[in-house]
């Protein structure tokens, strides 16, 4: 297998731009190995690719019109050996590839835990390092990306700073449409969705100044939703933290909220001291006040749910149906619904307005049941939207 | 059809190979194969929309379920209403085949007037639920739910606007081919929909009230 | 906010709604009224009005219906193509801080409306129009199962086509991407009237796509001639069967999903929302489950032309029919078991994942065995390299690229690097443009002399041929190299200079694909003066091995005088081979459909219904609506749609092909 991989890099056509295709030599142990299921992949299929090209330009040749001397056998359709050998040879191929599938889908799945730090250390060498992993809540706003470090109470935006050597174990949330989470270098993407909590485990094995961006159309801003990934050795990281502590700022939920509206290219900057429930609440999608949370809303729904005495009970449920997130305008109901829109509704809604800043993270308005204990923290089995970390 | 014998072994011998004799196709004689295929197309139309309601069935965002919501002696007494409708097309099938224009014009109206029924009722039970603030906006569960029976209501609607149109053709034209093909159509399409009901009864409504 | 009155009249649609500030929109709205304005004023100055509407839109002969299915679809590439050269152009130039000249607002409905374009007014529109023009000539028959519903399915993709055409000059197109996908889709993130515009394009055209697919089988399963048995199919119909049943049972899925997105918006329910319970993963699978058919919907015919092709120029029998008709069949059912595979990082988890990666190989393994069935019909024949077989080695030989790429993408882990790249474009515009467009293009050389009497000039031909091979390779070869260098789709601008070099090649290649473009319409023009030599008198033009070549080009409103009767796959090479006697007197009325207008009626009618549920025109809405029932209502009431053609008219044209045939011979 190591020659066919090392046959392939030297003879792959795109090995002239290699140095900078970034996906073909990539930094992070991760998409190492997910490179070289690409290669080996590549391989298995050349080896029936390539003799079908070369048949067809031979048989053209050969048996073209103005050859004369070339066997002709117009009523020649068919030979069970052959017809043995045409079903059978994509068969073998895609047994042994479905194999390395099989193999490499569980191996590299994302929400697995790293068992090696690369290829060399193996498993042994970095036994310690790998109970220790660095935590990153990232969030994907309108169009930007940030990035929530809980272990340090620090935050950045449109930059992400990690050590090398050391597991990343990314949560990934977007606040308000579906993007995707990409840094080639470190690991292949994973979907950032509204309300649905992704997982990615990686690993940076050399230093430097990497690209970052969102790998799924999201909205007029979308090319500028880039950030540079830097990763640097462990005491320079310990170095960027203490200074991102120095230089002060704080993203509570007012400049969450700020920092929600869409905005384009935005310049990095960080944050010293972050609102330790925000990323829960963001995956929640609560973070505004007097807003029901999604854990808290599942666990009422598989409970079945609160009667009709909360039919009309429905502001402190929105979230973004009516308006995009971030933006200064009021619901405005649109389409048919605007003419079938149910008044009393609307009366409810504005009885409930919400009040800035009223703390806690629950539902307003509504008879709090009383089997229902507030889950701080949510407790992981309610999650059932949430896949878990198996 | 001897025409259709595997290839004659002596190639000599020319075979023949044009139908100098042949008739016309009989006229629509694929009306009910292809109106068949339609049927199952739409069927899937359902069954997506039954999809989508077992994924957002129970998502009722803090509101009201199924228990609070669906009256089973109403949805019960609508059943029976397109049951009978059903039943009452059957015989207006048996007075097609016994070529009696007026009688089969009498059950497809019996037919109409249990269909209508069922959609009067249908729009009842709508009518107080979106009343009482349980609105189609409310939830993905009563999204999924409007959305399923609601195209079934539809569906019946549709039917009965064709009920209408093939009473005033049997009236005119009598039992000819033609009216007796779309009788035959109208009827797997009203049969389906029972189908359909049956589907929408048990997994929507009797399920929804056991849980 | 604003004036009730004028908004009860018009809805949301006001002056701000036309275009008049953006150059780009006004010079091509310019270019199109002097264009079309030409076209209606040659039409009106050669009296051609009364001929297209009798002889062509009314028509419900299948010939007549596939061969506007296939003009639209020409209409709508020279649109589709516009916009891939815009977005070639605009990533081309953005670079080194540059803007490009495109706005994002305007660059987004770009890449949306070339991909739906492309997709359902163009590919759909050219699979559809062979379909049409050849199953029911290649399976004895003369006409479809119905007729009328023909021609209507055919005014409804025309009406699609046209609602989607309007947003270029009245409002604006949907900014989401070619498939709409929720949250951003939702009212609230597009609260616009592009993707309103998109539900009903999709709609109104789904309609028409899904009853042309219920009328095809029905046509195959019952109109084939006596002897055909279902092995002895021609292999295209055969593949246009199974193609026409995934449209039977795909498109419903696009028809339910688009009425829930469009619920969503119009009356505020939650299906996909993010919250109120909603579940936007799951427009995501349910489009696909419509999605990954759809796929298979294209390219299934075209195996299906380059079969024909490639046994008709080879001048042999196809090699391996059992399993070439085996493998249609598996792919048909396996491409059910393979929606996911355009997610896999969502995080569905390792044995979801591999179970659709491992599917979707599978699939490869009767493609594969397809490939080289091809290969040994060519073994051992005499192959004849005129136009329809040269695009055919070009697919051989630029599809087994694509199918390798797409394999790749089918490896989750390497989906992972590759997802959303351009990598993930060069791979389907490879396996789409060399499959359904060089298929297509082969089909038209192919049937052109029976459609219309004469063939393509094989010059132009040629040269289209080369400009669209090579361009192909510039145009995505880059787009390969750029996917491996980490680059994603849809952007607009670019930070990093190195990638321009492969921008510009690509530009390149799309340039060149634009004069291989130019080259055709040429083609067709050059073909049309030089008719006369190019005639074909025999209705055989390439010793051809199926029924269609048995009638005379352009076969009679009828096709067959007598029903042939059919002993072997390849009818009519067995016919030739065993001396057939064409029969030239005895000759009987022919029972035929008559023309009927209302096809076009109900296609105008849903423009207008289209257009006023986009623009919440609601009296609008339910106006054209009850219209639409009440036309189709009186319709039914017509119980006269057939006549018979007298025994000497079918004589009369007979005896004329009886003398032709002698007079060459």
């Amino acid at each position: 297998m190591r020659l066919l991989r090392l046959a392939a890099i030297l003879a792959a056509p795109l090995a002239l731009s290699g140095c900078q295709a970034v996906v073909l030599s990539p930094s992070g142990d991760v998409a190492v190995q997910q490179r070289d299921y690409l290669v080996e992949s590549t391989v298995l299929m050349l080896l029936i690719i390539l003799p079908v090209m070369a048949l067809t330009v031979l048989f053209a040749f050969r048996y073209r019109h103005t050859n004369q001397k070339a066997v002709y056998e117009p009523n020649w359709d068919h030979s069970t050996q052959l017809e043995l050998v045409i079903w059978g040879a994509p068969l073998i191929i895609i047994i042994c590839l479905g194999a390395l599938t099989w193999m490499g889908t569980h191996l590299l799945d994302p929400y697995r835990s790293l068992n090696r730090i690369d290829a060399v250390r193996g498993e042994a060498g970095g036994q310690d390092s790998l109970q220790d992993s660095l935590k990153v809540d990232v969030v994907a706003l309108d169009w930007k990306w940030l990035f929530i470090y809980p272990q340090y109470g620090v935050a950045s935006l449109n930059e992400l700073e990690a050590p090398v050597d050391r597991p990343i174990a990314f949560n990934i949330i977007s606040s308000s449409v579906m993007n995707s989470f990409y840094i080639p270098a470190l690991a292949g993407q994973i979907y950032a969705m509204p309300g649905m909590e992704t997982r990615l485990h990686a690993v940076i094995n050399a230093p430097g100044d990497y690209e970052g961006f969102s790998a799924n159309y999201s909205g007029a801003g979308f090319s500028g939703m880039r950030f540079k990934f830097h990763a640097v050795a462990a005491k320079d990281f310990s170095a960027w933290i203490g200074a991102v502590h120095e230089n002060g700022g704080s993203l509570d939920r007012q400049a969450y909220h700020a920092l929600e509206r869409p905005s384009q290219n935005e310049a990095p900057r960080t944050f010293a001291s972050v609102d330790p429930a925000l990323f829960d609440a963001v995956v929640n999608l609560c973070t505004d006040p007097g807003k029901m949370c999604l854990n808290q809303m599942m666990a009422i729904d598989a409970k079945g749910g609160l009667g009709l005495d909360s039919a009309r009970n429905v502001m402190a449920l929105e979230y973004d149906k009516y308006r995009r997130r971030g933006s200064l305008f009021g619901p405005v109901p649109t389409g048919l619904a605007s003419l079938c829109a149910d008044p009393k509704i609307a009366e409810t809604a504005k009885a409930d307005a919400p009040r800035m800043a009223s703390a806690p993270v629950r539902g307003l308005g509504l008879p709090e049941p009383s089997w229902f204990k507030t889950p701080t923290p949510p407790s992981a089995a309610l999650l059932s939207r949430h896949p878990t970390n198996s | 059809m001897t025409l259709a014998e595997t290839r004659p072994a002596e190639a000599a011998q020319t075979p023949v190979f044009y139908d100098l004799d042949e008739h016309d196709h009989p006229e629509g004689g694929s009306t009910l194969l292809g109106f068949w295929i339609y049927l199952m197309s739409d069927c899937l139309i359902f069954a997506m929309l039954f999809a989508a309601y077992g994924v957002l069935g129970h998502n009722y965002a803090a509101g009201p379920a199924p228990r609070d919501l669906f009256e089973l002696p109403l949805v019960a007494v609508n059943t029976s209403m397109l049951l009978l409708s059903s039943i009452t097309y059957g015989f207006a099938m048996i007075a097609m085949q016994g070529r009696r224009v007026r009688l089969t014009q009498f059950w497809l109206a019996v037919t109409a007037l249990f269909g209508a029924s069922f959609v009067g009722i249908e729009l009842h039970e709508f009518g107080g639920m979106i009343g009482e603030g349980a609105t189609p906006q409310r939830s993905a569960f009563l999204s999924s739910f409007f959305a399923l029976v609601g195209t079934h209501g539809l569906h019946v609607t549709a039917g009965l606007i064709w009920l209408a149109t093939l009473f005033v053709q049997v009236g005119k034209y009598g039992l000819i081919e033609a009216n007796k093909r779309r009788i035959m159509c109208l009827s797997m399409f009203w049969h389906f929909l029972d189908v359909i009901w049956i589907g929408v009864f048990t997994f929507v409504y009797l399920l929804g009230a056991l849980r | 906010m604003e004036n009730p009155i004028l908004h009860a009249l018009f809805g949301r649609l006001t002056f701000d709604a036309f275009p008049i500030h953006e150059p780009i929109l006004v010079a091509t709205f310019i270019v199109v009224a002097l264009g079309g304005a030409a076209t209606l004023g040659a039409i009106t100055y050669y009296r051609l009005w009364g001929y297209l509407w009798s002889e062509w839109f009314t028509s419900v002969d299948h010939k007549r219906i596939g061969v506007m299915y296939l003009a639209l679809g020409f209409i709508m590439l020279l649109r589709g193509f516009a916009d891939a050269l815009m977005m070639r152009l605009q990533q081309a130039l953005a670079f080194n801080g540059s803007q490009g000249y495109l706005p994002a607002h305007h660059f987004d409905q770009v890449f949306t409306a070339h991909g739906v374009i492309m997709i359902f007014f163009v590919a759909m529109p050219f699979v559809t129009g062979l379909m049409n023009f050849v199953v029911p000539l290649q399976i004895g028959a003369r006409d479809v199962s119905f007729p009328f519903l023909n021609n209507f399915s055919f005014w409804m993709t025309a009406a699609g086509a046209v609602t989607v055409m309007l947003s270029l000059f009245v409002g604006e197109f949907a900014r989401t991407g070619w498939l709409a996908f929720p949250p951003l889709s939702e009212s609230a993130y597009s609260p616009d009237v592009g993707v309103d515009y998109y539900i009903w394009g999709l709609q109104v055209a789904g309609l028409g796509t899904l009853l042309s697919g219920v009328n095809l089988v029905a046509t195959i399963v019952k109109m084939r001639a006596p002897g055909m048995t279902m092995m002895r199919m021609p292999i295209f119909t055969w593949t246009a069967l199974c193609t026409n049943i995934l449209i039977v049972a795909a498109f419903p899925v696009l028809t339910a999903v688009l009425a829930m997105l469009s619920l969503d918006r119009y009356l505020g329910t939650d299906f996909f929302t993010n919250d109120f319970g909603g579940n936007p993963m799951m427009y995501v699978n349910l489009i696909w489950i419509w999605g990954h058919p759809e796929v298979y919907i294209l390219i299934l015919p075209l195996f299906g032309v380059f079969s024909e092709v490639t046994a008709t120029f080879s001048g042999k029998r196809l090699f391996g029919y059992t399993s070439m008709v085996y493998a249609t069949v598996v792919i048909t059912i396996l491409s059910y078991l393979v929606w996911l595979h355009h997610f896999f990082t969502m995080g569905s988890g390792a044995s979801v994942n591999s179970f659709f990666g491992i599917t979707t190989m599978v699939i490869s393994i009767p493609t594969g065995a397809k490939m080289f069935n091809w290969l040994f019909t060519m073994y051992h024949g005499r192959i004849r390299f005129e136009l329809p077989m040269m695009w055919t080695i070009a697919f051989m030989l630029t599809f087994v690229i694509g199918g390798m790429t797409g394999v790749l993408l089918a490896v989750p882990p390497a989906d992972f690097v590759l997802h959303n790249s351009l990598f993930l474009v060069a791979h389907f515009h490879n396996v789409i443009i060399s499959g359904v467009v060089f298929g297509s293009f082969a089909g038209i050389a192919y049937w052109f002399p029976k459609a219309f009497g004469f063939k393509l000039d094989p010059f132009w031909g040629k040269l289209s041929f080369w400009f669209w091979v090579v361009g192909f390779y510039f145009a995505f070869m880059p787009l390969y190299v750029l996917g491996l260098m980490g680059v994603t789709r849809r952007m607009r601008v670019f930070d990093d200079p190195s990638l321009q070099i492969w921008f510009v090649i690509a530009a390149v290649g799309a340039g060149m694909i634009a004069i291989g473009i130019a080259c055709s319409l040429i083609q067709i023009v050059v073909s049309i003066r030089n008719r006369e030599a190019l005639a074909d008198l025999t209705g055989d033009p390439w010793d051809a091995r199926t029924l269609e070549w048995s009638t005379s080009s352009p076969p009679p409103s009828y096709n067959f005088a007598f029903t042939p009767i059919v002993y072997d796959t390849d009818a009519w090479q067995d016919m030739k081979e065993r001396g057939y006697v064409r029969p030239i007197s005895g000759f009987k009325p022919i029972h035929l459909p008559k023309n009927t207008g209302v096809g076009v009626i109900l296609g105008v009618l849903s423009v207008i219904f289209a257009f006023a549920m986009v623009w919440w025109i609601w009296w609008l809405a339910a106006l054209s609506f009850a219209s639409m029932l009440a036309t189709a209502i009186a319709h039914t009431f017509n119980y006269h749609r057939n006549f018979h053609l007298a025994a000497d008219v079918v004589a009369r044209t007979e005896g004329e092909r009886t003398r032709l045939l002698l007079q060459r011979s």
